[in-house]
């Protein structure tokens, strides 16, 4: 069984104790200017919407190794996905459709499995 | 806007952190059994994402301890799905770290504001506090805190360890081993899980228009990098040059805001579908 990333999570907790701690154990280091809590207010939405977009439009081509542009089922599901949690607030619901409209796609053929 | 939350960072206004307050036994009973029912909601809100997570994580290709120490290690769920994604497209160590840090900045301002709270607490329960500070574990403490106008310890707990870690870590176990035993995931359209949980966390901060186009720029410059460059190389670009391209943009004066280190914000950035009770806010500034 791999251990591989144990050391990376290790690495993770390691720096994301430090502003979880620092301000309980030394009260007062915490102050940071203005546009610095603004840039980290929109790492959140900037970071999270760029891993899903790219895990499902940049696929590697397994043979030549580069990048591809990427068109399938999983454009509409996530964009299901997107407008139910939108709308509803609450992105199990989301979730949930956008598997069962993957699930349901492939089982009927209009979709192909992912290579 | 809540009249009975503290002020943030700084001891509130007619009674101390710490106790000093005259207590009302029936009203620290009340608020307890407030805060227990809030953290079944949100308990099953982690078992729920925790599930999900496993399986995110098996289908990336992790072991079961792996997904494990990601869960007791790490313990911040947008963190722990996004490093899903740094390992499905191969991001390097460096990057990972890098990008995990400024995701998990926000806990400076959790921590800074329940410094106050806790700072008659011995210093080693307070690093171990420190570990276990979640959106949840903030949104459900200063809330229990500002209702009583004082400390209660046993809340902390129950809120970090009670609601979150426990349940957190009980589903990512559940998610990783059943999920080992579905034979072809992609089947049942279980590869579609994770981007579609990371557009829906990165849907769910959004509340106006910086954080749309910080999104919009982060999600194209990441495409785009990525067919020219690399899928890793696409992520960093997109995540570090997204929010400058939110920034740019000028706020409406009536846009709502919800700044980090408050209870809004904690929920924005927590599972999405739980909720803390009244905590739900949508206003300006949540900040009492």
């Amino acid at each position: 069984m791999s251990v591989e990333l144990v050391g990376l999570a290790l690495l993770m907790g390691l720096v994301t104790y430090p502003s979880r701690a620092l301000p309980l154990l030394v009260p007062g280091i915490e102050r940071l200017p203005a546009w610095a809590l603004e840039y980290l207010r929109l790492v959140g939405p900037a970071v999270l919407a760029a891993i899903g977009a790219v895990n499902v439009i940049v696929f590697v081509d397994a043979g030549t190794g580069r990048p591809e542009f990427h068109v399938g089922i999983e454009w509409l599901a996530i964009l299901v996905c997107i407008t139910l949690v939108a709308w509803r607030r609450n992105l199990l619901i989301g979730l949930v459709a956008a598997v069962g409209l993957v699930a349901v796609a492939r089982f009927v053929g209009v979709a192909a499995l992912p290579v | 806007m809540r009249e009975d939350l503290p002020a943030l960072s700084a001891t509130p206004d007619g009674g101390s952190p710490n106790g000093e307050m005259p207590d009302n036994g029936s009203s620290l009973a009340v608020s307890r059994r407030r805060l227990v029912v809030e953290a079944i909601g949100i308990g099953a809100s982690a078992l729920a994402f925790g599930f999900v997570y496993g399986l995110s994580a098996r289908e990336a290709g992790f072991s079961p301890i792996e997904a494990i120490a990601m869960s007791t290690l790490v313990f911040a769920g947008a963190a722990q799905f996004a490093a899903v994604g740094y390992v499905i497209q191969g991001l390097a160590w460096p990057g990972v770290i890098l990008l995990t840090f400024l995701l998990n900045a926000r806990h400076v301002l959790y921590s800074a504001a329940l410094a106050p709270w806790l700072r008659e607490v011995p210093r080693p329960r307070r690093a171990v506090m420190a570990h276990l500070l979640t959106d949840e574990a903030f949104a459900l403490t200063i809330g229990h805190f500002g209702r009583l106008k004082r400390t209660d310890e046993w809340g902390y707990w129950v809120a970090a360890i009670g609601s979150t870690w426990i349940p957190w870590n009980l589903a990512t176990i559940a998610g990783v081993v059943l999920g080992a035993q579905i034979p072809d995931p992609a089947r049942f359209g279980l590869d579609i899980v994770f981007p579609a949980a990371m557009a829906g966390l990165a849907v769910g901060l959004v509340m106006g228009r910086r954080e749309l186009v910080a999104a919009i720029v982060g999600a194209g410059l990441g495409v785009v990098v990525g067919l020219i460059v690399s899928p890793p190389v696409g992520i960093i670009a997109g995540g570090l040059l997204g929010p400058l391209a939110g920034m740019a943009v000028p706020r409406r004066p009536d846009e709502p805001v919800v700044e980090l280190g408050t209870p809004g914000s904690a929920e924005r950035y927590s599972m999405p579908g739980a909720h803390y009770g009244d905590l739900v806010v949508h206003g300006k500034d949540d900040r009492p």
